[in-house]
């Protein structure tokens, strides 16, 4: 596709042909997400309604398929309601403080092994930089809301994001060390071989650590204190309506496919396919399921998103100090043994990596 | 904490076990009844909107004895009758707040000449507040409207009571 663009375009000069590819993986990439989350508002709600054992929802559309779309009219069509003693800046900032991390950090995305937007060294670095900056955007709504609720919720929001960055942060040394780069593209490629050569064996602790500092870090359940309905409304957002609401909502789903996204490439071997190293399989005709592809990051992309959703059907919230006290002295602990662990296994050269 | 309080909470288990419980939900049969389209089905004795029932020959059965108004829980019931001119005893005034009836169906098993009656007609609403008072005419249209079904219900149930 490129070198169409290429070709049609060899009047303009190499850098600008170069930019104007990346805006057009860049609006693809944003109106993917934006599809992707008006899917997942549907499958929560159908998935969760099948948990309940009753059928969700089914009235718009064929099936209710078009229910997340009448939804976002409903949503775009509703007043703007700002506060009377808000701070009007910075609270019409601040959904986007936290929608723009959330797009921003699919940039270092691989995809497939050809399809990533920007291939930066230190990409990793990148998307803990730029996870950890949507606090911001909740801290600042809880703030400018002027509300005691939504001031309440932000700053739960903030203490549980902070708590939980350091957990991830370490989990994410793990995989550094197994993968040896921080390119995301280099951890995909040294998980190549298989699923027993993925990394979610030997950084199993890690695997699951990450992966519920990554609910925490999304605010879902049961991890959502800071918008817990039954003691302050809906926390952080709870003077937004309308758009604004919107972009919250959109930014939350955006994270949360993120983490799953993220979690498959790094422990789940991303683009890798689940039938690789299986000698049989890869010299019949069903070869093609041995490649590499998008396909399969994008189903192990779904099944996390599956179950953060059905963990959202299954536990009730947790408490405050249950969550701290798990946070910091539970996950923090377990990653640090692991990452000693990992010490060892990788001098002692047992395990998957060799040191080079 | 003991060491298998730890196992189990370094293992998940519990985490497990409720996911197996929703996953299983998952994939249960759903039973919801799908609703305007299918209704489930209502029983003879279901008690519903009220109404004022006629005998055969249009006359109204209410002899104004205030028996459903003494015995209703929520006083919904206010009666105010007169002799009218041709000697009986009759209402001039049967009102029924919606608002304030419970649907027990007491004034029915109260009343001695069986004229109110409770239908099975539960869709109905009211678009204004004072719409909420059931005045004598609205009561003996609902009646009317529904005589047949009524009587029916009634006959079906009538072994039970």
């Amino acid at each position: 596709m490129k070198d169409f663009l290429i070709s049609f375009l060899s009047f303009l000069d190499p850098q600008w042909i170069n930019l104007i590819w990346s805006l057009l993986q860049i609006a693809i990439v944003t109106i993917c997400l934006i599809l992707t989350v008006v899917f997942l508002v549907y499958f929560e709600r159908k998935v969760i309604g099948y948990m309940h054992a009753r059928v969700g929802p089914n009235r718009v559309g064929p099936k209710g398929t078009l229910q997340s779309i009448a939804d976002t009219i409903k949503l775009l069509l509703k007043e703007v309601i700002i506060p009377d003693k808000a701070d009007r800046f910075f609270f019409l900032l601040s959904p986007l403080l936290l929608l723009i991390p959330a797009l921003a950090a699919w940039a270092v995305i691989p995809f497939s092994p050809e399809f990533i937007i920007a291939d930066i060294n230190a990409g990793l670095l990148y998307l803990l930089a730029l996870t950890s900056f949507g606090v911001y955007g909740v801290i600042l709504a809880g703030w400018a809301s002027n509300s005691k609720y939504a001031f309440l919720g932000s700053m739960r929001a903030a203490a549980q994001m902070v708590a939980y960055e350091i957990a991830m942060g370490f989990a994410l040394v793990g995989v550094l060390m197994a993968g040896g780069s921080l390119k995301l593209g280099e951890i995909v490629a040294a998980q190549t071989g298989g699923v027993l050569s993925w990394f979610w064996i030997p950084l199993f602790p890690l695997f699951i650590v990450y992966f519920i500092s990554g609910i925490a870090e999304t605010n879902r359940h049961p991890f959502d204190l800071a918008e817990g309905e039954a003691e302050i409304v809906a926390g952080f957002h709870v003077e937004y309506s309308g758009i604004g609401f919107a972009i919250f909502f959109l930014a939350e789903y955006i994270n949360m496919a993120l983490i799953s996204v993220l979690t498959s490439i790094m422990f789940l071997g991303g683009w890798e396919s689940f039938f690789a190293g299986i000698p049989f399989l890869e010299s019949s005709v069903f070869s093609f399921l041995t490649e590499p592809s998008i396909f399969w990051l994008l189903l192990k992309t779904l099944f996390f998103l599956f179950v953060f959703i059905w963990l959202r059907a299954s536990f009730p919230r947790y408490r405050y100090d249950q969550l701290m006290s798990l946070g910091w002295k539970v996950l923090i602990p377990i990653t640090i043994l692991w990452i000693g662990v990992e010490c060892i296994m990788y001098v002692m050269q047992i395990g998957p990596w060799s040191v080079t | 904490m003991n060491i298998i309080q730890l196992i189990k909470k370094l293992t998940l288990i519990d985490f497990i076990k409720g996911f197996i419980v929703t996953l299983k939900a998952f994939f249960r049969r759903k039973v919801t009844v799908q609703y305007p389209e299918v209704k489930t089905p209502l029983s003879p004795r279901f008690r519903g909107k009220l109404a004022l029932m006629r005998y055969d020959n249009g006359e109204e059965r209410c002899i104004a004895c205030k028996l459903c108004s003494a015995v209703c829980p929520a006083q919904a019931i206010s009666i105010e009758s007169e002799e009218r001119a041709d000697g009986s005893r009759r209402t001039t005034k049967f009102e029924i707040d919606a608002f304030k009836c419970i649907y027990c169906g007491f004034c029915e098993e109260a009343c001695p000449v069986d004229s109110i009656v409770e239908t099975d007609i539960f869709e109905y609403h009211m678009t204004e507040n004072e719409q909420r008072i059931q005045t004598k005419e609205m009561l003996l249209a609902t009646g009317d409207e529904y005589r047949e079904q009524t009587i029916e219900n009634k006959k079906k149930d009538s072994r039970y009571r």
